[in-house]
């Protein structure tokens, strides 16, 4: 048995670890020990990762090219590829990934697991949208191949599927173009909701990716970062990988607290400020900014934190992200990581895929005491009223009536639920 | 046009030998050659290889790991095909310590596969890179070679063995233009340890240090590197402090 933690570092139950490596023996490993649950790079920062008690099949060395396709872009791989590989396999030949989320350490299966969403949503859609096939292993040796124009029903079971549905074991996606590894980017200071949604409407045309970082404890006002990134038309090659720098341990405390907190977001605001406008900028500074300090979760110390991620539909979104934020500044709990980002109207591919029209806000939260912070119930209750939804791939708390009520599809899922698969989320959220 | 580097795995489907592959057909384009039991499993990693570099030159060979007559031949089918620049040995298995003390077999098949196979491979590319005056040989040992514990010394028996065969040849070609290498990894986070509790070193950065310092050709590399200080405590650790420790 071995102890593994999700991304949130809430607890790190024990776990009967199998490595899924070899391809002949996939069906072996994954019908004889069940019940259990696909676990790729741990970067979903709940429980929807976990099995505790019970077997992981780890897909980290399930990672092997089969096939580059430079005329048409299309790449066949196995299900634990790291994103972070694929772009640095296709950038230089001319290709990138279409979806990434704002880090490339999760792996191809987990990213279609949860239908990940990067900054460019209202552009490109969610990471299912480019997935043109997969290959699903159940607990009972079927192997299914599904795509968007081939058994669909199981390609959007499988896609935000939870890994409920089965193992995926390899993916063809289809990759987008590019000239090369840089952005231009633009970095707008706001110091309203107001702007920061009419810089987002203004923005979606022109402008691939759209984030914004809020400072959550400003009682003023709003204030944050507006950034705003597309191609470059630059060919120049990127330069040597760096390794990144490293949170060495785990401190006693959380380093984020209600003293640093504050001090942080002015200093980071200013800073930005003071260097906001137009740059050029490599894409993985840009696109994944904390991948530069490995291990940055240790910050959070040893009781681990919360990530609240919800989106709120778009009618309702300018009033609610005001009411969600002034919640959030009352309660004094902060989050140095605010992120504030609209999704565009596209249909996510999956039945359970978790974005929508809309604004979606994230923020983390030390834990304290072992529990969640009396907020999230109130933040629920915003969210429950406007019809909006949580992001599992955050989640390790919401109440089951308010999953049932963000996922109108969930029974419909739930037919194609694989028996012999179980998470610490299934058992929290569905099982009787 | 000068030759494309030549590159040797042995035990080529090992995941750390499956990372400095990647490493190899990243920073150049040398002709690779993957050994292994499995014609099925070299074939995924050459074509995994291949679309890394499509320039590279991917040869895949079954071979033989036990029987002695047949490790001769296999390292004479690759012999014959031209000079060879560098070779690692990466193969071996860590069974259940336990279960060897129970069954001689699988204590006979551990000892075998992780110090008489890698052993007999070195000796019979040695007497190659003899001939052919150059190359470096790397064998994969391991820190649990450098003192018998009780939780794993059928196979910490088996490395130690490879340790004084590379200190052998290490002396043999002193005055030569062949080096020997003999890398001894931490616990990695490969297929070999995922049932294992504890803290592993990530594979990707273990190919590193092995790819740069088979480059520099170093005698001993320890990766990561604290395990250089950490075993030089542990082999020096008196009895009665070593007798209590739980490792
Ligand atoms: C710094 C940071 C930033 C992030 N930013 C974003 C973001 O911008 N947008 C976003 O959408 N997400 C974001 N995330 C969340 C992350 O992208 C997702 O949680 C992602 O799914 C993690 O992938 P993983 O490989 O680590 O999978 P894991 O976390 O290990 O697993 C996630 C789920 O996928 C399932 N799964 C994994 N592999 C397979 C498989 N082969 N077959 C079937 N099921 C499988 C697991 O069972 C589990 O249900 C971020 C996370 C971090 C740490
Ligand atoms: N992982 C660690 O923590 C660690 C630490 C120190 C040293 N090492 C050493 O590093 C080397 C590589 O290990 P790894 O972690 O990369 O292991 P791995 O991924 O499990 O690979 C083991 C390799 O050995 C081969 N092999 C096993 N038994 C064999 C047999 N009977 N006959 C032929 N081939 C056999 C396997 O071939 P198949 O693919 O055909 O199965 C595979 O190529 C090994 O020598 C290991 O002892 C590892």
């Amino acid at each position: 048995m071995r102890a593994v933690a999700s991304w949130g570092r809430l607890s790190a139950p024990p776990h009967d670890c199998i490595a899924l490596h070899e391809r002949e023996r996939l069906i072996e490993h994954i019908t004889r020990h069940t019940p259990g649950l696909a676990f790729g790079m741990g970067r979903s920062y709940g429980d929807v990762c976990l099995n505790s008690n019970a077997t992981l099949w780890m897909t980290r060395a399930l990672d092997r090219f089969l096939a580059f396709d430079e005329q048409k872009g299309v790449l066949v791989c196995e299900a634990g590829c790291l994103l972070r590989d694929i772009q640095r396999l296709s950038i230089p030949r001319g290709w990138m990934l279409p979806v990434t989320p704002g880090t490339q350490w999760v792996t191809v299966g987990g990213a279609i697991a949860n239908d990940v969403h990067g900054k460019n949503h209202h552009r490109q859609g969610s990471f299912g949208d480019h997935v043109k096939r997969l290959r699903l292993v159940r607990t009972d040796g079927e192997l299914i191949e599904c795509g968007p124009d081939q058994r669909p029903d199981w390609y959007a079971a499988t896609v935000g599927g939870l890994g409920l549905t089965g193992v995926i074991v390899q993916a063809e996606i289809q990759l987008c173009r590019v000239q090369g590894p840089w952005l231009d980017t633009e970095t707008l200071a706001y110091t309203s909701l107001e702007e920061f949604f009419d810089l987002s409407d203004a923005s979606e045309k022109d402008w691939e990716h759209t984030v914004a970082w809020i400072d959550c404890l400003d009682r003023r006002g709003h204030r944050g970062l507006f950034m705003r990134a597309s191609p470059a038309d630059t060919q120049e090659p990127s330069p040597a990988p760096r390794q990144p720098l490293s949170m060495p341990f785990t401190p006693p405390v959380s380093l984020v607290n209600r003293l640093s907190l504050r001090p942080f977001n002015m200093a980071y605001y200013a800073l930005k400020k003071h260097r906001a406008g137009r740059a050029q900028a490599h894409y993985e500074p840009f696109l994944y900014p904390l991948d530069n300090l490995a291990h940055w979760n240790r910050m959070y110390g040893p009781q681990g934190f919360y990530q609240y991620q919800c989106v709120i539909p778009m009618v309702d979104a300018r009033e609610a992200t005001r009411r969600l934020l002034e919640e959030i500044a009352r309660s004094g709990e902060g989050s140095f990581l605010a992120v504030l980002k609209t999704f565009g109207d596209r249909r996510s591919p999956g039945m359970l895929s978790f974005p929508r029209h809309g604004a979606t806000l994230a923020l983390d939260f030390p834990a304290r005491g072992g529990r969640p912070p009396r907020l999230f119930e109130r933040l629920d209750a915003i969210v429950r009223e406007t019809g909006g939804r949580l992001y599992p791939a955050k989640d390790a708390r919401m109440p089951r009536e308010l999953f049932r009520a963000g996922y109108p599809r969930l029974d419909e899922l739930l037919t194609y639920r694989d028996p012999g698969i179980q998470s610490d989320m299934s058992r929290r959220l569905l099982e009787e | 046009m000068p030759h494309p580097r030549h590159i040797l795995l042995i035990g080529a489907t090992s995941a750390i030998a499956e990372h400095c592959a990647r490493l190899w057909v990243q920073e150049g384009t040398p002709r690779l050659t993957l050994v292994g039991r499995s014609p099925e499993r070299l074939e995924a990693l050459a074509t995994d290889l291949r679309v890394r570099n499509p320039q590279a030159e991917i040869h895949t060979q079954a071979g033989e790991f036990t029987d002695p007559a047949g490790i001769r031949a296999t390292v004479d089918r690759l012999t014959a095909q031209g000079p060879i620049d560098l070779a690692l040995i990466a193969h071996g298995s860590l069974p259940d310590q336990s279960l060897c003390q129970q069954d001689l077999q699988l204590a006979h098949a551990t000892l075998e596969i992780n110090g008489l196979s890698p052993a007999l491979y070195a000796e019979a590319l040695a007497g190659h890179f003899a001939r052919q005056g150059y190359g470096t040989l790397g064998l994969i040992g391991s820190v649990a070679g450098d003192r018998g514990r009780r939780s794993n010394y059928v196979y910490g028996a088996a490395k130690g063995l490879l340790t004084r065969y590379a200190q052998g040849l290490q002396h043999r070609f002193a005055h030569s233009g062949v080096r020997v290498v003999l890398i001894k990894p931490g616990p990695t986070e490969t297929p070999m340890t995922a049932g294992l509790e504890g803290r592993f070193a990530p594979v990707e950065d273990v190919a590193r240090d092995i790819v740069r310092g088979m480059e520099k050709g170093q005698r001993v590399i320890y990766t990561p590197g604290k395990w250089r200080l950490i075993m030089c405590v542990i082999r020096h650790l008196p009895a009665f402090v070593f007798n209590r420790m739980n490792i």
